[in-house]
């Protein structure tokens, strides 16, 4: 089995959205702490693509901004090989581990500067991180990334507005892939995009994956997506990691009464015409998570236990699941 | 060369000014006021500030079409034999001159400190908010009557002279920066948050690097309009402030001091004296103003 090459334990992430200062004296309210991420550990083997599911809000996208750096993480520690990023002393490693790390977004449209050539963006890192001496080796490599996602070398000169969804994000992955990463986290990276485009971007990356040798965090909210993509999964709901497995075994034999939810609410072609179970309930407010284990008002098997105790991410099996009911053998 | 010609023809805001009148009228005011401006030493018949050359005998001589006019005078001259049409000419070289400087050292101030209170948010966008805030309680004119006096206080009575025209530019600069602030401000926290900025610090770029680069030029449209705008303005705040009698000395007269000095002497009967430089700054303002007026609609894609 290859060797870890992300480490995050026990991270957690809270955003201050409290009211204003004087709107918090005046009307008397207290401070409000919103908990995105609550005590998530997992690993992301060498090689591998580890997808992070979960509805809107479950705090996924946390996760990944948590990781490349965007956020400064609450508590708990990441670990990218071997280089602890939470660590101040180390300022100057972590600042060249992380240049290994680039991200891929969401909304193809807002993640290129309007204003920039194609070719200054794809540029951008290059120069950035001192990867191109001079001005034709520069030009040659954006050539180079170019081609290698799909697009033509003539393309460097248009503007963002001139390419669809589908070839913006190719740019996207071009400047992602400029500064050379093992590891690339990509934030729902075709859920943007039509039905027939997003097969094309999955397979893109699954081949740039295997010619680059690259890792993902993959986060998405679309099992389908993530069935293709995926060698192991991580369920999240509401800022903690309910299931991880790997990707054939999730599907095949869910444990989490969440993950099973989530997967009967995937149509298919054979249950077509037939009643369907859908998603029960709605995603209580993060603001005041229930007590105990966060999924007990909308789980078939909650008992007395989840309403006090919150169930830790344990072994189970050859998965691991955060489930009280799982682990006394109830389900 | 004839390519890029072409193609600034068949652009967007090229299209929208060729089909309004007025806006094409408008620029054509402004570009004669400002070459006038610009052109005063070449153009302007007699040079005002050259007081060996004014003799008072010519003093009051009324407009060449009036009885007793001449035609060396066509607008007539004051009350010191200086020919109105030449102090005019000098007049709006200072005049836009000032307005311009103001409207510089406005946005420069207003950009950069709208930028970084978007960009850095927090405590730094609290603090120069509530500057901002407090700046804006105050009108203009008053900041500027305040900053004058205080420079009035502070340097020795010989030196006014010298200092007037930098202290304008500062007090009617100071005033103006919240309006940039604010629009900075307010499109910058929406740049921020869009992808291609996080992906910028994703790579590692330095936040400066980031402002500039990146956020600056997306956001420098509203600017532009507004700066245009605020030309017009400023000029008026400027003759506000001289006809008030703390811009600008009567020895080297904007339009605000002609119109002050003239002013005087308008119940006397010599109304060419005070008439003429407001007719010119009225054009000037107006141009201007319409001009940005129309910046603002044809930037604006909702009224496309």
């Amino acid at each position: 089995m290859a060797s870890a090459l992300l480490r995050l334990e026990e991270v957690g992430r809270d955003f201050d959205v409290s009211r204003p200062w004087l709107n918090r004296v005046l009307e008397g309210l207290p401070r409000q702490i919103l908990r995105a991420v609550d005590g998530v550990s997992f690993e992301v083997r060498r090689g591998e693509t580890l997808a992070l599911v979960g509805e809107s809000g479950c705090g996924k996208s946390t996760v990944a901004r948590l990781i490349v750096g965007l956020y400064e993480p609450s508590r708990g520690r990441i670990e990218f090989d071997g280089v602890v990023l939470t660590d101040p002393r180390r300022r100057a490693e972590v600042r060249r581990v992380r240049r290994r790390m680039q991200m891929i977004f969401q909304d193809p449209y807002a993640s290129l500067n309007p204003r920039w050539r194609v070719r200054e963006v794809i540029a951008e890192p290059l120069r950035v991180l001192g990867l191109a001496a001079s001005k034709s080796e520069i030009e040659a490599r954006v050539a180079e990334l170019l081609r290698q996602v799909g697009l033509a070398p003539e393309d460097a000169e248009k503007y963002p507005h001139e390419f669809s969804g589908g070839q913006r994000q190719r740019i996207s992955i071009a400047r992602a892939l400029a500064g050379r990463p093992d590891f690339l986290v990509c934030d729902e990276p075709t859920s943007a995009l039509d039905v027939s485009v997003q097969a094309q971007i999955l397979n893109l990356m699954t081949e740039l994956q295997d010619r680059l040798r690259l890792t993902y965090l993959f986060i998405s909210h679309n099992l389908a997506v993530v069935s293709h993509i995926a060698d192991r999964i991580g369920v999240m709901y509401l800022g903690r990691i309910v299931e991880l497995a790997d990707a054939g075994r999730l599907f095949s034999n869910p444990r989490h009464p969440y993950t099973r939810m989530l997967l009967d609410a995937v149509p298919d072609l054979e249950m077509s015409g037939k009643p369907r179970t859908p998603v029960a309930g709605e995603v209580p407010n993060p603001l005041a998570p229930p007590s105990g284990c966060a999924f007990h008002p909308r789980c078939p098997h909650a008992a007395e236990r989840c309403r006090r105790e919150r169930p830790m991410l344990r072994e189970a099996g050859d998965t691991r699941v955060a489930c009280h009911a799982v682990e006394e053998g109830r389900i | 060369m004839r390519e890029a010609l072409a193609r600034l023809w068949d652009h967007d805001l090229a299209w929208s000014f060729r089909r309004s009148p007025v806006t094409v009228a408008a620029a054509a005011i402004a570009f004669i006021c400002v070459a006038g401006a610009v052109g005063a030493p070449w153009i302007a018949p007699y040079n005002p500030y050259d007081a060996a050359s004014l003799s008072l005998e010519n003093a009051f001589l009324p407009p060449a079409w009036a009885e007793g006019g001449r035609l060396a005078h066509p607008l007539g001259t004051d009350d010191q034999g200086r020919d109105v049409l030449s102090t005019i000419l000098y007049g709006a070289r200072i005049s836009l001159g000032v307005g311009l400087a103001a409207v510089l050292f406005a946005l420069v101030l207003g950009v950069t400190a709208g930028l970084v209170a978007g960009y850095v948010g927090g405590r730094t966008d609290a603090i120069l908010m509530r500057i901002a805030d407090v700046q804006l309680s105050f009108p203009a004119i008053l900041i500027a009557l305040l900053i004058d006096g205080v420079a009035r206080i502070a340097l020795p009575d010989d030196r006014h002279g010298e200092i007037a025209i930098p202290v304008l530019i500062l007090s009617i600069g100071i005033s103006g920066w919240v309006q940039y602030a604010r629009t900075v401000r307010g499109s910058t926290l929406v740049e921020r948050n869009k992808e291609y900025v996080q992906a910028a610090r994703v790579i590692g770029r330095h936040p400066l690097a980031i402002m500039l680069h990146h956020v600056l030029p997306n956001v420098m449209g509203p600017v532009l309009v507004i700066a245009t705008i605020h030309i017009a303005t400023a000029i008026i705040t400027e003759a506000t402030l001289s006809f008030l009698g703390v811009g600008v000395p009567p020895t080297q007269p904007s339009l605000g001091t002609l119109i002050r000095v003239g002013n005087d002497f308008l119940f006397s009967g010599e109304w060419w004296i005070t008439v003429f430089p407001g007719v010119a700054l009225v054009t000037l303002v107006l141009s201007v103003n319409l001009l940005g007026d129309w910046l603002r609609d044809a930037l604006n894609p909702k009224l496309r």
